[in-house]
């Protein structure tokens, strides 16, 4: 189930914002990891701040198998 | 009277360790552990900020007897193996703890690779059970039976289980769903539930028999399995336990993946045997481990270099928000603190002088053991300055996890340390400069590859003087005058990265197959052009770090290397390079156009000045 166009838009302001990135470099098909520049570890600490803005609680192991911006926000649509 | 009074008391508050050398198999130790330490604290499990569970050495033996029935009950004995994917946690610890009590081995596989990756693995090491978690079962067997799927075959085609081994049963922690998942799906047997209440039968072991089968590379090509026995685990715990003894006033923090031999011991066995206690936590979120080290008071912990560089970060941070004078006290402090414990660490001294530096990091930290990769030296010794030793070791799956480590008798950050008791290192082959291949023997050394006589044959080595086999590690390295172990890096094409990564360069090299090269190949600078020079280590330079070098030629070099320099910026930080150097010729390669690495790396270190290689 896709998540809502909006969710995805406002989880690509934030990690744009987050890790410094030109928003306009990051499309919800990207790979996540590459085109913020980040490792899974890094990745870890983009959680908490997603967990603030969407008010919900996503566990490590839910970042497992992500690639993209757009399959994360599916992620954050289940559990919002 | 009154002295002997102390004493008594003294005893009653900290027993004796559980010795390695009284004992034939871990379950007998393990069992002996939690006879000896009783009502004390064994496992404690956080989750964020909150305690999630707490286990006393009582509960873990009672909770392992049960599971061990119901293993016995399932018909599992001695030679049997069970698999166990999971992330760090008390039930990992439980389990194994119960499959040693029958006898059984432990394939413990690593949670971070592809579900894909997994399924392979299990194939491979065919085990009768699997330990697994709830969120994590549906995936692993989504991807097992997807790889097996014939292109265009839906899902609901293929039956659930299929892709991995037949007759494997999930024990499955925190399960809520039905039993079976779905109508083909296997039975689920839920890692919570009672035993029969029979006592189960304990088996005992040899020494030589297998205790576990450790894989030490997941990704792609050949499953190397790594036997390694009751009497390796039992002699790398002896070396251990006397290098850094823990006591029942210890607590360990155990965070890097318990599958891997490094934490198996010091945040399973060696905690267990000492009667220490070991904290998990479900999150690895820097800010959660730093309010974990703090509440529960940590006493140790192991690392790897890309958590050691978070650590520092929160440092720096915690420096940034001191007033100007506290800054400079502290400067003042760690200088003091360097003169005074220059030769020998006093670890007292430096908690009382580095105190608001201490309390960042919990306040109790005594040690934190760095492996697996490249240590930083600069941060090493900051960290070491600021009265938190960083304990360097170095060693392989393939013997047990420590061959080599730090004895901070003095501390030293630009090696890896002196062999542990037990162990041999030879160079073999080694140049004028005293570089080559290390070689390892001892009673950590592993029986072989599991199903792979061939691999194991290219890897054990007959010895001359008819004793045990050399571990040939692919490494390359030297010893210094008082044995301290150098390390320059890998002998074949491999590259451990500071996050503890093993890094191929064939597969770095794909991120640059748009940049328009002719020829193009990265390298670990070490590799080609032999151990650095001595360098001043201001600026973060140090001689364990290991760059990594693009070489590359065709058309306009400078327009090249721009683009080189973009493509490096799109990757992961894990993944980029470090510096550039343009190839002198076309490279040499075989007939099917592969190109001859080995070959190369001698034509650059003859033809290129290593001065030449540039920083991007």
């Amino acid at each position: 189930m896709p998540a809502p166009a909006t969710l995805v838009n406002r989880l690509l302001d934030l990690a744009a914002q987050h890790y410094g990135r030109p928003r306009e470099t990051l499309t919800p098909d990207a790979d996540l990891f590459k085109s913020l520049g980040i490792d899974s570890f890094q990745a870890l600490d983009l959680l908490s701040r997603l967990e603030e803005a969407f008010s919900c609680e996503i566990p490590d192991y839910e970042l497992q198998g992500v690639t993209t911006f757009a399959g994360l926000a599916e992620i954050i649509a289940r559990r919002a | 009277m009154s002295h002997t009074h102390s004493a008594l008391s003294a005893t009653k508050l900290r027993p004796e360790a559980v010795h390695p050398n009284g004992h034939q198999h871990l379950g007998g130790l393990l069992l002996d552990a939690t006879l000896q330490f009783r009502d004390l604290t064994a496992l404690i499990e956080m989750d964020r900020k909150k305690q999630r569970s707490r286990w006393t050495f009582d509960e873990v033996r009672t909770h392992a007897l049960r599971l061990a029935r119901r293993f016995e009950t399932w018909g599992y004995g001695p030679g049997d193996r069970l698999a166990i994917l999971m992330t760090n946690q008390p039930a990992w610890l439980v389990t194994a703890f119960a499959a040693f009590l029958r006898g059984m081995v432990l394939v413990p596989l690593d949670w971070k690779l592809t579900a894909e990756e997994q399924a392979a693995l299990l194939r491979h090491a065919k085990p009768k059970a699997l330990l697994v978690e709830a969120h994590h079962w549906p995936k692993l067997v989504t991807a097992a039976a997807s790889e097996l799927r014939p292109s265009g075959a839906s899902a609901l085609q293929t039956p659930l289980g299929q892709g991995l081994p037949e007759g494997l049963r999930p024990i499955v922690t925190e399960w809520t769903g039905p039993v079976p998942m779905g109508e083909q799906g296997p039975t689920i047997e839920r890692w919570e539930e009672a035993s029969d209440g029979v006592a189960p039968t304990i088996e005992t072991r040899r020494r030589d028999d297998l205790a576990c089968i450790v894989y030490s590379s997941g990704t792609g090509g050949r499953p190397k399995g790594c036997m390694l026995t009751h009497d390796n685990y039992l002699s790398q715990l002896a070396a251990l336990m006397a290098l850094f003894p823990t006591t029942p006033n210890d607590r360990f923090f155990s965070v890097l993946p318990t599958n891997h031999a490094i934490d198996f011991l010091s945040g399973f066995i060696g905690p267990m045997a000492t009667g220490a206690i070991v904290v998990h936590q479900r999150t690895l979120r820097p800010e959660f481990l730093l309010d974990t080290l703090r509440t529960q008071r940590i006493t140790q912990m192991a690392v790897v270099p890309m958590l050691l560089e978070a650590f520092e970060r929160a440092l720096d941070e915690q420096l940034d928000k001191a007033r100007p004078w506290q800054k400079k006290a502290l400067s003042v402090l760690t200088q003091v603190n360097q003169l005074l414990t220059d030769k020998k660490p006093n670890h007292g001294l430096s908690k009382t002088l580095m105190k608001p530096v201490h309390e960042g990091f919990g306040g109790h930290l005594k040690l934190l053991f760095a492996g697996g990769a490249f240590v930083d030296e600069r941060r090493a010794k900051r960290f070491y300055d600021l009265g938190i030793p960083v304990v360097i070791g170095y060693g392989l799956t393939e013997c047990t996890t420590v061959a080599t480590v730090q004895d901070l008798a003095p501390f030293r950050a630009d090696t890896v340390g002196r062999a542990v008791a037990g162990v041999e290192i030879r160079i073999d082959a080694a140049n004028d400069d005293g570089i080559g291949e290390v070689w390892i023997r001892g009673k950590t050394v592993m029986k072989g590859y599991l199903d792979d006589p061939d691999l194991t044959a290219e890897t054990l080595i007959p010895a001359a003087d008819g004793g045990l086999p050399w571990l040939k590690t692919g490494d390359l390295g030297r010893l210094d005058a008082a044995r301290h172990l150098i390390l320059v890096g890998r002998k074949k094409n491999m590259i451990v990265t500071a996050g503890g990564k093993n890094v191929y360069p064939e597969d770095l090299e794909v991120a640059f197959s748009s940049v328009g090269a002719e020829d193009l190949a990265i390298f670990a600078e070490n590799y080609v052009w032999g151990a650095p020079p001595k360098v001043a280590t201001e600026g973060g330079a140090a001689l364990t770090h290991e760059r990594l070098v693009v070489v590359a030629r065709g058309g306009d070099f400078a327009v090249l290397k721009k683009k080189i320099v973009e493509a490096n910026k799109r990757q992961p930080e894990a993944r980029r390079v470090h510096a550039i150097v343009k190839a002198p010729a076309p490279f040499p390669r075989t007939a099917s156009m592969k190109v001859k690495r080995e070959e190369l790396a001698r034509v650059l270190a003859q033809r290129v000045e290593r001065g030449a290689i540039e920083g991007i």
